[in-house]
């Protein structure tokens, strides 16, 4: 079971939630860190890292011997990494996603592969549950490879809790992509309903069932449930906004362990959303 | 000589605008027979990424020598020159006076990429 935790906005606790839900899951859960631009999964619990491997992409490079300067692999290559001025093709490597296509349009047979470093990534044990993160290299702006090198690590078999990078751009799409359930985090403010709105929009979009959680309940308003009920969107829980909560985050500590009380509420919670994904899964 | 200039405008007395990868229109103006035409370049207006190199693309298929805009990033400059194509960055606002300016050499070509790539 891959349950995926995502938000339209930045901050409203995705990692807290995936990481605490993993561990109140216990021994044989795997933690997906996708958001490998920002990994911070890790910051939260005390592991051993047992593997780490470099990602790469394979990149064109130009034989000028074999290349007639037809174009066709720069007409094809829908993200720029290729530009015919009327000589040799250009590459552009950090515009490239890796397709290879330009290597099987081109009839020249002039396309070699080259690979290109993107980033790394890095699984860790801490008391039988696996957390694997990719760390995209400095200055590489180049999210979904690494991502999708990340979910490569997943071993269907157990609990898979994924925890996505914010927004709703292509980041967001390759962690949420081909996972069995959606949990939306929010905060019940403006600004978490607008960015609930676009995440709805998103996971609807991508046909994965989903339902919602709203963290620091009490801060804000009561637009997010009047919204959930309007969308018949499935609201499981709040996470109230509690001060001790975010002191044991500023110290990097696992609230079900930290703070009373909360690893019931975490325990309840990964029921109710184990549930809703079983139940998504049939109807799939 | 054709000469590309940046533009939002239709004629020589519009504004230069500062973006080159993202410009809604190129004005190609030919320094021989006086006359220009306006191509639309609003389908990079909105690209995610790679617009310098789009913009870039097109400034040569459009046969011009020479463009004029406020910035140009690395990835347009290492296009542009890669095919010959001299670039003039300047602050003048209307396109009638940057034109002079190049035609009388008080403008010269840039020899790098002016900013970063999305300024």
């Amino acid at each position: 079971m891959k349950i995926a935790i995502a938000s339209g906005k930045g901050g409203t606790g995705k990692t807290t939630l995936a990481v605490n839900l993993a561990f109140a899951a216990g021994a044989h859960t795997q933690l997906v860190d996708c958001d490998v631009e920002e990994p911070n999964s890790h910051l939260f619990i005390q592991a051993k890292r047992v593997a780490k491997e470099v990602v790469t992409l394979p990149v064109p490079l130009i034989n000028e011997e074999l290349c007639i300067r037809c174009g066709k692999c720069a007409r094809f290559c829908e993200f720029s990494a290729l530009a015919a001025l009327g000589s040799i093709p250009m590459v552009f490597p950090e515009m490239c996603h890796g397709c290879g296509g330009c290597m099987r349009i081109c009839e020249q047979g002039a396309i070699s592969e080259v690979r290109r470093r993107i980033g790394t990534v890095e699984s860790f044990d801490s008391n039988g549950v696996t957390l694997v993160h990719g760390c995209l290299d400095i200055g590489v702006a180049m999210a979904p490879p690494l991502i999708n090198a990340v979910k490569k690590q997943i071993n269907a078999s157990g609990l898979v809790i994924l925890d996505a990078p914010p927004g709703t751009t292509c980041p967001a799409v390759a962690a949420v992509k081909g996972a069995d359930y959606v949990v939306l985090v929010t905060e019940p403010t403006p600004f978490g309903l607008n960015d609930l709105k676009l995440a709805v929009a998103m996971t609807r979009e991508l046909g994965v069932p989903f339902g919602v959680v709203i963290n620091r309940a009490g801060v804000g308003d009561d637009k997010v449930q009047r919204y959930c009920e309007n969308e018949s969107i499935h609201l499981f829980d709040e996470i109230p906004d509690d001060r001790r909560v975010a002191e044991a985050y500023s110290r990097g500590e696992l609230i079900i362990d930290a703070v009373p009380g909360y690893r019931e509420l975490f325990v309840r919670l990964l029921d109710k959303i184990s549930e809703a994904a079983a139940a998504g899964k049939a109807e799939l | 000589m054709k000469i590309a200039f940046t533009t939002a405008g239709v004629d020589l007395a519009s504004e230069i605008d500062s973006r080159f990868g993202r410009a809604p229109k190129f004005l190609i103006f030919d320094t021989e027979s006086r006359a220009f035409e306006v191509v639309d370049n609003s389908q990079n207006l909105n690209a995610a990424q790679g617009a310098g190199i789009q913009s870039a693309e097109t400034i040569v298929k459009l046969g011009a020598n020479a463009v004029v805009t406020g910035h140009c990033g690395p990835k347009a400059y290492r296009a542009l020159t890669s095919a010959g194509v001299k670039i003039y960055n300047t602050e003048i606002k209307s396109i009638e006076a940057a034109l002079q300016a190049v035609e009388s050499g008080a403008l010269t070509p840039a020899t790098d990429a002016d900013v970063e790539g999305h300024w």
